[in-house]
Formats: C-alpha cells, sequence, structure tokens
C-alpha cells in the first residue's frame, strides 16, 4: 500500500486521480449549494448529492465498504430523517426569507479554518502514503474489519459507548417531555413574565383550580412573548 | 474488446430482466387478484386471457398529457420518478442467480450493504414527489413514507446482519457459496423479518398507508400523471422483483436445490423469486391495511427485537459449530 512518493509524481496523472479531483470539484460545488441555497428542502437534496460524491471518492480510493456504509447510512437515513423534520415543521416551496443567519461571516471563518487545519494534518500526515489501485483493494471489507477490530479496537469500543449514551440519553428526553405534556399544561414563562396573577399549579396545588378564563389568556400570551423574546 | 462487449452483454441483459420482469409480476398480479376474488381480471387485450393488458396500459400512460401542478417545485416534482426507479435498476446488477461469477451482473465485494444502501436511496424518490407536489395528501404520504422507511430500514439491516454473520462475508455470491440446507430453520425468523420489512419499504399492502388510496387519495404520486406515475408504478413493481430476489439470495439458498445442480441453477432461482413474488400479491388481496401507529408499534415492538433474537442465536450457533 505504501510506496514512496519518488515513483509518483503530480504532473502526469492517472484517470483515476482525474477522475477524483473531478469528483471532489462536484462534491465542494454541491455542499457550497448546500449552505448557500435559500431553498430548504433543495440544501437538503443537494446534500445528497455531496454525500453521495464522498462515496463515490471512496470508491475510487478502493474502499468499497466505507462507500455503501456512507450511502445507507447517510443518504439513506440521515437525509431522510432530516427531510422528515423539515416536512414536519416548515418547507414552503421556493424560497424561505428568513433561512439565513446574522452568523454568515462567523460561520465562514469557522469553516475555512477547520477546513484548513482538517487540511494541513492530513497532507502532512498522509503526504507520502499512496493507495495501490493495481494490486488487491486495500479497502476491502476484509481488510477495513482486520484493521479496526486489531488496531483500532479502542476508538471503536469509545464510539460504541459514546452512541449508546446518546441513545439512553434521547429515550430519556423523550420520556421526560411526554412526562411534562401529560401533567396539566402550565406555561411557566407566561407565568413569570406576563401576568403574575395566574398561580403555578404545580407549586400551589390549590391554586391549581383558577378559572379557565384567566390560564385561557396566559396561554394566548405565550406566543407574542415568544416573538418578543427572539 | 472482449471485456468491453461481456460487461455490455451483462448490462443487457440486466436492463431486459429490468424491463420485462416487473411487467410479468404486474399482470400476474391482474390474474391473481382476479381469481382470489373470483372474477377474471383482463381478458381482451391481446386475445388469449388479455396477455396484452399492461402493453395497453404502457400505451395508454404514454399518451396522457405530463402535468406538472402551478404550485409544484417543478425540477424536483420532474425528478422524482427517476430517482425511485433508477436504484431498483442498480440493485440488479448485484442479485446473483446462478453459481459462479457468469450468473452475475458485477460482483461485489460489500454486495449487503450495496443493496441495502441503494434500495434505500429510492426512497428518497417518494419524498421529493411528497414535496416538491405542493399538495396536503402528497405531503402526507412524504411523511408517513419518511416514517415508513425509519421504522423498518433497521429491523432489515439487522436480520440481513444475521446472514453475513452466519455465513461470514458480506459478498452474496459468498453467501450463496456458503449456504447450507440447514440455514432454512436457522435463520428462518430473519427471513421473515427481512420480507415483512422490506415489503413496508416497497409500501406494498398491508403496509401501504403511505399511498392508502381512501384516505389520502395516492399519497406522494397524487400529481402525477401519464409517463412518470407510470414510473413509480414500475418502480413498485421493480422493488418486489428485487426484494423476492434478495430474500431468495439471502435466506433461501439461491440457486442451490435439492436436484439439478449443474447449470439449472438460474432456475432455481427464478422459481424461488416466483414463489414469493406470489406471496406478496397474495398478502395484497388477503389483509387489510395497517394503521399508521399499528405500522410503528409491529416494527419497532416486534420485527426489531425479532431480529436482534436472531443476531443473538445466529452469533450462539456460530459459536458452538466452530
Amino acid at each position: 500500500m505504501t510506496l514512496s512518493a519518488a515513483e509518483h509524481g503530480f504532473l502526469s496523472p492517472t484517470g483515476v486521480e482525474i477522475a477524483f479531483l473531478l469528483v471532489g470539484l462536484v462534491t465542494f460545488g454541491a455542499a457550497l449549494v448546500t449552505v448557500t441555497t435559500r431553498q430548504l428542502v433543495h440544501a437538503a437534496l443537494w446534500l445528497v448529492v455531496t454525500l453521495g460524491g464522498l462515496a463515490v471518492e471512496y470508491l475510487l480510493l478502493t474502499a468499497e465498504f466505507i462507500a455503501w456504509v456512507q450511502v445507507l447510512i447517510y443518504v439513506g437515513s440521515v437525509v431522510v430523517l432530516l427531510l422528515f423534520g423539515l416536512m414536519l415543521t416548515k418547507a414552503p416551496i421556493g424560497r424561505s426569507p428568513d433561512a439565513d443567519s446574522g452568523n454568515r461571516w462567523a460561520a465562514l471563518t469557522v469553516a475555512v479554518a477547520a477546513a484548513a487545519a482538517l487540511v494541513w494534518v492530513v497532507v502532512d500526515a498522509f503526504r507520502t502514503t499512496w493507495v495501490d489501485l493495481d494490486g488487491p483493494a486495500s479497502g476491502s471489507t476484509a481488510v477495513t474489519g482486520a484493521s479496526l477490530f486489531q488496531n483500532w479496537v479502542l476508538p471503536f469500543e469509545a464510539l460504541s459507548v459514546l452512541l449508546l449514551a446518546a441513545l439512553v440519553g434521547a429515550i430519556v428526553l423523550s420520556r421526560k417531555a411526554k412526562a411534562e405534556s401529560s401533567s396539566p399544561p402550565v406555561n411557566s414563562r407566561a407565568v413569570t413574565g406576563g401576568s403574575p396573577s395566574v398561580p403555578d399549579s404545580r407549586n400551589h396545588p390549590i391554586g391549581g383550580q383558577a378559572p379557565a378564563g384567566q390560564s385561557k389568556s396566559a396561554v394566548q400570551q405565550s406566543p407574542a412573548e415568544q416573538e418578543g423574546a427572539r | 474488446m472482449n471485456g468491453a462487449l461481456d460487461v455490455a452483454l451483462r448490462l443487457l441483459v440486466v436492463f431486459v430482466v429490468f424491463l420485462t420482469f416487473p411487467l410479468i409480476v404486474g399482470q400476474t398480479e391482474h390474474k391473481v387478484m382476479a381469481h382470489m376474488q373470483g372474477r377474471l381480471g383482463p381478458m381482451y387485450a391481446g386475445g388469449f386471457h388479455g396477455w396484452a393488458q399492461l402493453v395497453a396500459d404502457g400505451v395508454k400512460f404514454a399518451q396522457k398529457e405530463d402535468v406538472v401542478p402551478a404550485g409544484a417545485d417543478r425540477r424536483v416534482f420532474q425528478l422524482a420518478p427517476a430517482v425511485a426507479l433508477l436504484p431498483y435498476l442498480v440493485v440488479l446488477l448485484a442479485i446473483p442467480i446462478g453459481p459462479g461469477e457468469g450468473a452475475v451482473g458485477q460482483v461485489l465485494d460489500a454486495g449487503i450493504f450495496f443493496v441495502l444502501a441503494v434500495m434505500g436511496v429510492g426512497v428518497l424518490g417518494s419524498l421529493m414527489a411528497g414535496w416538491a407536489s405542493a399538495n396536503k395528501f402528497s405531503l402526507l404520504g412524504g411523511l408517513r413514507t419518511a416514517a415508513q422507511l425509519l421504522a423498518y430500514e433497521l429491523p432489515m439491516l439487522l436480520a440481513a446482519a444475521s446472514v453475513a454473520m452466519a455465513a461470514g462475508t458480506v459478498s452474496l455470491p459468498g453467501i450463496l457459496d456458503a449456504f447450507h440446507w440447514w440455514w432454512l430453520p436457522w435463520q428462518i425468523v430473519g427471513a421473515v423479518v427481512f420480507f415483512v420489512a422490506g415489503l413496508a419499504e416497497l409500501q406494498r399492502p398491508p403496509f401501504d398507508m403511505p399511498v392508502a388510496d381512501s384516505e389520502i387519495i395516492f399519497g406522494a404520486y397524487t400529481e402525477y400523471t401519464g409517463l412518470r406515475f407510470a414510473l413509480f408504478l414500475l418502480a413498485e413493481y421493480a422493488g418486489i422483483i428485487v426484494l423476492c430476489g434478495l430474500t431468495t439470495v439471502l435466506f433461501l439458498g439461491g440457486w442451490h436445490g435439492p436436484w439439478g445442480a449443474d447449470g439449472l441453477g438460474w432456475v432455481w432461482t427464478l422459481l424461488k423469486t416466483a414463489v414469493l413474488a406470489f406471496v406478496v400479491i397474495w398478502l395484497r388481496v388477503t389483509y387489510p391495511r395497517l394503521r399508521e401507529d399499528q405500522l410503528q408499534k409491529l416494527s419497532w415492538t416486534l420485527l426489531v427485537p425479532l431480529s436482534l433474537a436472531q443476531i443473538a442465536l445466529t452469533g450462539i450457533v456460530k459459536v458452538v459449530i466452530q
């Protein structure tokens, strides 16, 4: 797998190298459109192109297993989840004028800094490493599995624990939200901010039997307050 | 030159299979449904038992006007049928129908992951159609499609992982090479889970809540007409072929059969696939549609635990026989 860089030059690229570069450009362009487009669902669909392009790059580096897992997890599940969320909340046809953030320059700075750091580290680490495309695939399932479970077991297990913690956390959070919604509806923000006359039923069990009109007014108040809070 | 010819020939065969087999399944569905419901089905087109009915349907679809709603997102709307259909064509490339390298479009190192990943992409077509139609029924259909995919992708993957564990490889021809007849009872739970989850991913009855025609017209496909609608239908039938072929290859031994192993392996594959396709049609005629909450409950409380139990069983047996 590792040959000396002297045998390879950057001046006479092979077909695979050219393809790699072109796919990389397409992927980069799709990623740019993803973050700049004002149409939310289009952004998600451009994300599909970006992730698919990454999968093709893996394929060109003979890492077939990684490529298909990339498609399976990211295109098949994460983007579907993203689209599901968009459809559930707000996904107008056409542009969303409010789909822009005031943090544009800060985001750009962070993105460029992160990209520069990553490119620097990767180039520094792998400058003399070449993938032999003609021999047996160096990224096949067997090779990937062997290296994952021989050399990289500890990071693998640590990541598994991290994912398990996230999973448990998600379940706990969703159950907590369910328990809260099943208790009598009290808008604490409306209580503290707007009308102090409406008592909090949890702290004052007797006061919980407040007239319906009062609590209704508190609920009606809340959207306006939330707008104000933004 | 010889290599290029070989590749071209393989692609051509896969393409022809892709164009004809879904039609055969469609025609079979017409007839089987009709007979199960005590009627004749199409009888006139083409003369003999209405064999040309689907050709006539195709001509009808091609003649219809291709309408894009004024409020729709034009490009996404028009792209969606292709996104729904093409993945199944690509998946067919990886399904081996006989022993050896000559009987599969392309030998893939990580075949299981490839087919499941690409099948998942097909669902994006329904989501795009549901959103881009600018129609409430379509959006509801798209939402249900997404929820269904998220629920059923997991048991399907776990069931496939069980077979991969048993065979010690994720390549489809490799799994067939490692197959023994006693895998059938060993992996039967995984097979049922895989088949049921696949049906749900295809949105076939009884899992057709996303296209429930009596409630939300036709779900994500409500606004489609003409050829684009026909492409969605074709995607459904191509999906049946792919699902039945995959179940055959992963769980039923593919080209293995009790006799006639030499040169006739592909007959076994086709036979098993056809029987499974018949079961798919049978289920459509027999079972009422599951409600949305029943769909989710079936997946999370029955299929996921069953597939996990199957993986545990596979692991135990695998350790014991080594």
